[in-house]
């Protein structure tokens, strides 16, 4: 694999707040066509990755490649899914043009969405399964259909790189299997998606990639050879405890952390 | 004076044909930008920023010595302006957080604005009289030529809002999405933010700086209560702001001695009550309306299920129970008969002699149908 094949490449990134580090040194190679789950303890940096990856928060130091080129002019490629309480829900609009706003960066300046655009985002409110939704106020849907409504909007950017900031968190199970779904709908169609992901114990499930983050990068890379109990430790000190699944005989061995209450 | 002079006076009065169209022009703008302000959380920005604006309109008529609409409104506006850029960058830099810099901010920029006015007032320049207008507002005072510099920048400010609606939109739904999709999201909020010290600077004569923030908060408050759709809520907030202004100014101007900033606000009020109380879906009323209507259905429903079971202990479906055995099962729920009632209007119960009922076929279906559901 040559260099420029990368979708996203970055390298020696590094952002503070203040004085304080969030993201030390990071780098992190992810090629085309793989789901990878971010993971990490609480203010391990993920979301910040993220967001400066995405030139949302201005890095200290750094470089962040989208196929080769700066992401200012790879914009076009890359979809972006925030974390679902980032908005306010009862803001007066309804789903439909929520999923809108995905076509507004293809838009461009003043130009309004129109008879096009719309069809496009009731085509991706049926892929998530919210097209009986189309016209209801967002604050009226439950949180899992809120979810929704966000991955729709990032699918209409038409993108080839997704960024999802945590969006199993609080979602019903239906919920839960409808994004994991579109997340293999998304590799199969070859596109790279980066998700920040809290539940440890779905990753070897639902991802092929992994990257471990604690303020540093720990290790990315397969799951099957960065998600291993070592790591584990390193990103989340002596705060997970580990259960060897003895009773796995499927060849693979499975590690199943289990966080521990902090103190 | 009778509704049709006024209206006849509106429309051929000078005076009151300026009024009106001064608080008119002033409603729409503030209406529009109010709703913006509302929905992402500005509204006490807009007060700030109207009391920020007193010392501009003073220090421009003390350095040009006229009291120009246009020139003391540059002057409001770059005060106004000039205290929201300081009110930002305490919020990012300091630890003082939003709340407090907005007081820290219009405090000490309404007191220099005091401060500088009764100094001009002391000046033997018989010019100054009338700024004090601009505390609370006087609405007759508007001449025409006022109204025109009040439409000319009012009619830019919309004119922006129309243009960057989709951007505005973004910045007000979700900033860092839009950031994402490459929008300048700073530049932006600057932007609508100027608009916003825009649509305060041309209400000031006639409302005043004390309560102009009123004009931005209240019509938008009231419109969100009757819609769920943004382009709705502003045109309704700019109608709101219409009607309110309109109302406020002619008021004021007919009656002797009545500010026209608190006449306004008041009218502003009405509207919001109105609004609270019966806007469908929001408004108190109709939310009463729903509970009252949801627990009437319940407790009839649990009137079907008891009976249903009642009717199960029997062979024959059709047996008949008296009243106060089934108030007996409903526990001390109260309304029994009334529930009894309405499940005999509907068909499923029938009334088989004194205190005696039963369930029709149709009621045992419609009780299983629940049962099920419960399930």
């Amino acid at each position: 694999m040559t260099e420029d094949s990368y979708a996203i490449e970055v390298t020696d990134l590094t952002v503070a707040y203040r004085d304080k580090p969030v993201l030390w040194d990071v780098d992190l190679q992810a090629p085309p066509g793989i789901l990878m789950a971010i993971v990490g303890p609480n203010g391990a940096g993920k979301t910040t990755l993220l967001k400066a990856i995405l030139g949302l928060v201005r890095p200290a130091a750094g470089q962040v490649l989208i196929y080769g080129a700066s992401y200012a002019q790879q914009r076009h490629l890359v979809g972006y899914v925030p974390q679902r309480g980032s908005v306010d829900w009862d803001f007066p609009t309804t789903a439909l043009d929520v999923v809108t706003m995905g076509r507004y960066g293809s838009l461009g300046w003043i130009r309004r969405p129109g008879k096009p655009e719309r069809q496009q985002a009731l085509d991706a409110l049926e892929k998530v399964h919210m097209l009986p939704y189309a016209d209801r106020q967002i604050s009226q849907l439950s949180g899992g259909q809120q979810q929704r409504v966000f991955l729709a909007r990032a699918l209409v950017q038409n993108a080839q790189i997704y960024f999802m900031d945590e969006p199993f968190q609080g979602v019903d199970a239906t919920t839960e299997r409808a994004i994991v779904a579109l997340l293999q709908e998304l590799r199969a169609a070859g596109k790279t998606v980066l998700v920040v992901h809290h539940d440890l114990q779905t990753v070897p499930e639902y991802f092929d990639w992994v990257t471990l983050l604690n303020v540093r990068r720990i290790a990315s890379g397969p799951v099957a050879e960065a998600f291993t109990d070592n790591n584990l430790r390193l990103a989340y000190g002596g705060r997970v405890a580990f259960l060897r699944d003895s009773a796995s005989t499927n060849g693979a061995e499975v590690h199943l952390p289990v966080p521990v209450q902090e103190r | 004076m009778d509704l049709g002079q006024i209206l006849y006076d509106l429309l051929f009065d000078y005076t009151l044909r300026t009024v009106a169209l001064g608080a008119s022009i002033l409603g729409l703008v503030s209406g529009a930008l109010g709703a913006f302000a509302v929905l992402r959380r500005q509204s006490l920005l807009g007060d700030a920023i109207s009391h920020a604006a007193l010392p501009g309109v003073v220090l421009a008529f003390l350095i040009t010595r006229t009291k120009l609409p246009l020139v003391l409104m540059v002057g409001a506006a770059i005060a106004g302006w000039l205290a929201t850029l300081w009110m930002m960058s305490i919020i990012k830099n300091t630890r003082i957080k939003e709340d407090g810099a907005l007081g820290l901010v219009l405090s000490v920029f309404f007191g220099f604005g005091l401060m500088l006015l009764t100094f001009t007032q002391r000046l033997p320049d018989s010019r100054q009289a009338g700024l004090d207008h601009f505390l609370f507002g006087q609405a007759a005072a508007l001449l025409a030529g006022d109204v025109i510099a009040m439409a000319a920048l009012g009619g830019l400010a919309l004119l922006l809002l129309g243009l960057f609606w989709k951007e505005f939109k973004l910045l007000s739904f979700d900033r860092e999405f839009g950031a994402s999709l490459g929008f300048p999201m700073g530049k932006l909020d600057i932007l609508l933010t100027t608009l916003l010290v825009v649509a305060i600077v041309i209400g000031l004569q006639a409302v005043g700086v004390v309560l102009m923030s009123a004009m931005l908060v209240a019509p938008a408050a009231a419109a969100r209560q009757w819609t769920d759709r943004l382009g709705i809520m502003v045109l309704l907030s700019s109608l709101f702001g219409v009607l309110a202004g309109v109302t406020g100014a002619v008021i004021s101007s007919i009656g002797r001695g009545f500010s026209t900033g608190p006449t306004v606000v008041l009218c502003a009020g009405a509207i919001v009550f109105f609004s609270m109380l019966f806007a469908p879906n929001r408004g108190l009323i109709w939310n009463w309306a729903r509970q009252r209507r949801n627990r009437r259905q319940l407790h009839m429903e649990s009137v079907l299920r008891d009976l249903y079971f009642m009717a199960g202990q029997h062979a024959d479906p059709d047996h008949a129970h008296s009243l106060q055995a089934l108030r007996a099962v409903s526990a001390g729920r109260g309304g029994v008969q009334v529930s009894l009632q309405a499940l005999e209007h509907k068909g499923m119960v029938r009334h088989t002699g004194s205190d005696q009922w039963a369930l029709t076929p149709a009621g045992a279906v419609e009780a299983q149908r629940l049962l099920h559901e419960f399930e």
